[in-house]
């Protein structure tokens, strides 16, 4: 690997607090590759973080931090971004943060093109109060508070999220590291307009158990078997793609960011 | 800006008196979600702020609103949000956030009749409470409330260098009289306003640690994106800001936390007294019963009744050794105010033998000054 990502990490910390076989390793050094690649310095870096696992990443990094309330990260990153525009600001979310308590905030974040990038570990369930059903929980999965099967179908979070007005969306999940880089390199280049990366990671210790689903390496593989690459839909029916997680990037265009939209409007 | 300073005297919503104060003060940040009766803030800011270079931002929700504000507060910008009771229950989760990370703000919070969506328009002082306790956990915030329009306009600036000074939120606590009533208010040349702004980060940027406190017991600050490294955190943690859960360092910093406000309550506390030297009656109130208050005491002195009036600007931390000291010198207290006793229920935690009787009033109609006055021949007749 050509960048390791280690400057923005606060290896004192070490080991990560995550459990064995969470997907959050692997989005961490995935995010502080894409920074390093970009050449970010620490100090034009905002993480800003809710509660949850993911919302514990920020502990780990080295870079300017804002640990805040359970699902509010989205809008304290909207504050912090509209008063210093040269900061680059992450809102690392997970899906019961980003998605299901915050998901308010992440549809109108979207909508008003605000010019951050939420990084979205969306590991189908809460893991940090024990695995209960969140937003995005499949139909019929078994979390602890759904034993015999969930009820509600899950969101696809990254359609949501397009479909809300996000310039850039991508979506792929923990197999596949260097995507996971790509998109956020890609997020980190484009500077402007809200910016959201999903990527699809797993919980042995809840949601893989309930589920048995066995241990990460076939969680993993579990994964692998069921992406689908957007470009690759069109081609299939409905019945094909039942199930499928549908990796790549849901929208890239260029619209202009809440910043520079604001900026315009109010020199008139 | 409509106070350009060409003139002194300017007429004046109770609303707009708070929103140029705030530009005055140095604010640059505004989020919030419209609500009755306190939507003009709002309106003023959108004007207002972009004019000098700042940002405003209606947000989602009352929650989201409270979040901008302290995002923006920790890049180093002044910030403040407007609202009513119900915007302040949403608002509760990131008060307590506000006080954890210590980000400088103002909540300016105009009551209406309650409880729930209640009586949007009309006016009541039944969150006295609420901004005290309205978020979970120990803690200490800073109340301040206005009884006029030029109060309006002098507490907001105050409102704003206590939030800068203490790093905490402060509330500036309206009623729906307070801030729809228009006055004549005298604005002072800018460079007549005392305005305090946060002591900044010094020394060596790399062994800066962000809640390392003075001596004052305040840390200083850092904005994100200066080389000194800034971390925010509203869950447990030491001075370097990363997590910590061992007791002893919650303890001291959740005392802390109060203590920062608490030490320096006399100086906080601010206050005004009418007729009070010779009185052996005294009315305590706040807000919009003051006026009500003042009249029934002129009406009560011409009838030879010593009457005197406390008016309490500060509400919180809770004024005690004031309240002591005044009630320690009558032999009844009367507390006028627009809800059923949450002033009075502080009040007499402090009031000993001393009788205090309430005067209350719901319906969102003010208290009138003969409410007080049969109340109180009632009393000196017992």
């Amino acid at each position: 690997m050509k960048y390791n990502g280690k400057k923005y990490l606060k290896k004192e910390l070490l080991p990560f607090f995550w459990c064995p076989g969470c997907g959050n390793g692997i989005i961490f050094a995935a995010m502080t590759r894409a920074m390093e690649e970009n050449n970010l310095k620490k100090k034009d870096i905002v993480a800003v973080t809710g509660i949850g696992c993911w919302g514990k990443a920020d502990d780990y990094l080295t870079t300017h931090a804002f640990h805040g309330t359970h699902g509010r990260a989205i809008p304290v990153a909207t504050g912090i971004k509209l008063v210093n525009p040269l900061l680059n600001v992450f809102a690392l979310v997970g899906d019961g943060d980003g998605a299901t308590i915050g998901g308010n905030h992440l549809i109108h974040a979207a909508r008003r093109n605000i010019d951050i990038i939420v990084v979205m570990s969306n590991n189908l369930n809460y893991g940090m109060t024990g695995g209960q059903y969140s937003g995005t929980t499949p139909y019929s999965s078994i979390t602890s508070t759904s034993r015999t099967g969930h009820v509600e179908d899950g969101f696809d979070v990254s359609s949501l999220v397009k479909s809300a007005g996000a310039g850039y969306v991508a979506k792929t999940t923990i197999a596949n590291p260097r995507m996971i880089q790509k998109f956020i390199s890609k997020a980190i280049k484009k500077k402007y307009g809200f910016r959201f990366i999903e990527i699809i990671s797993i919980c042995p210790t809840h949601y893989g158990k309930y589920n048995k689903m066995n241990n990460a390496v076939g969680m993993i593989k579990d994964i692998k078997q069921k992406t689908i690459n957007i470009k690759k839909v069109e081609q299939l029916s409905p019945k094909e793609l039942e199930n499928k997680i549908i990796v790549g990037e849901y929208n890239n265009q260029n619209i202009e960011g809440y910043i520079k939209r604001y900026r315009k409007k109010i020199n008139k | 800006m409509i106070c350009n300073n060409k003139k002194s005297r300017y007429f004046l919503q109770g609303n707009i008196a708070v929103g140029e104060a705030a530009i005055m003060s140095g604010a640059r940040f505004f989020a919030g979600y419209p609500i009755t009766p306190s939507s003009e803030i709002a309106e003023h800011a959108s004007v207002s702020l972009p004019a000098v270079g700042g940002t405003y931002i209606q947000m989602e929700d009352e929650i989201g609103s409270l979040a901008a504000v302290i995002g923006a507060s920790m890049t180093g910008a002044k910030a403040y949000t407007a609202t009513s009771g119900p915007g302040i229950s949403l608002m509760s989760e990131n008060i307590g956030l506000a006080c954890m990370v210590e980000a400088p703000c103002v909540i300016i919070t105009v009551q209406r009749a309650g409880p729930s969506t209640g009586l949007a328009t009309k006016p009541a002082q039944g969150d006295f409470l609420q901004v005290r306790h309205g978020t979970h956990g120990d803690h200490m915030i800073i109340a301040l409330s206005p009884a006029s329009v030029q109060e309006c306009f002098d507490l907001t600036i105050q409102a704003f260098n206590f939030s800068e000074r203490f790093r905490c939120p402060v509330f500036l606590v309206l009623d729906g009289i307070i801030g729809k009533m228009y006055e004549t208010v005298e604005i002072p040349k800018r460079d007549k306003i005392e305005i305090v702004n946060r002591k900044q980060a010094t020394g060596q940027p790399g062994k800066f640690q962000p809640y390392r406190p003075d001596e004052d017991m305040v840390p200083p600050f850092a904005p994100f994106g200066s080389s000194f490294i800034a971390r925010a955190n509203g869950s447990g943690h030491g001075i370097d800001g990363y997590p910590s859960a061992d007791a002893n360092n919650h303890e001291q910093l959740v005392y802390r936390l109060i203590n920062k406000i608490e030490r320096y309550k006399e100086e906080i506390s601010l206050f005004k007294k009418f007729n009070t030297s010779d009185a052996d009656i005294l009315m305590i109130s706040y807000g919009c019963s003051i006026r009500p208050a003042m009249a029934a005491m002129k009406k009560a002195r011409e009838e030879r009744i010593k009457v005197g009036v406390l008016q309490l600007q500060t509400l919180w931390p809770f004024p005690i050794n004031i309240i002591k000291s005044f009630i320690s010198k009558v032999r009844l207290v009367l507390i006028p105010e627009l809800s059923l006793g949450q002033l009075k229920s502080e009040i007499i935690k402090y009031s000993k033998d001393i009788p205090v009787i309430g005067i209350n009033k719901l319906g969102g109609i003010s208290i009138q000054p003969e409410d007080i006055l049969n109340v109180l021949y009632k009393e000196i007749a017992k």
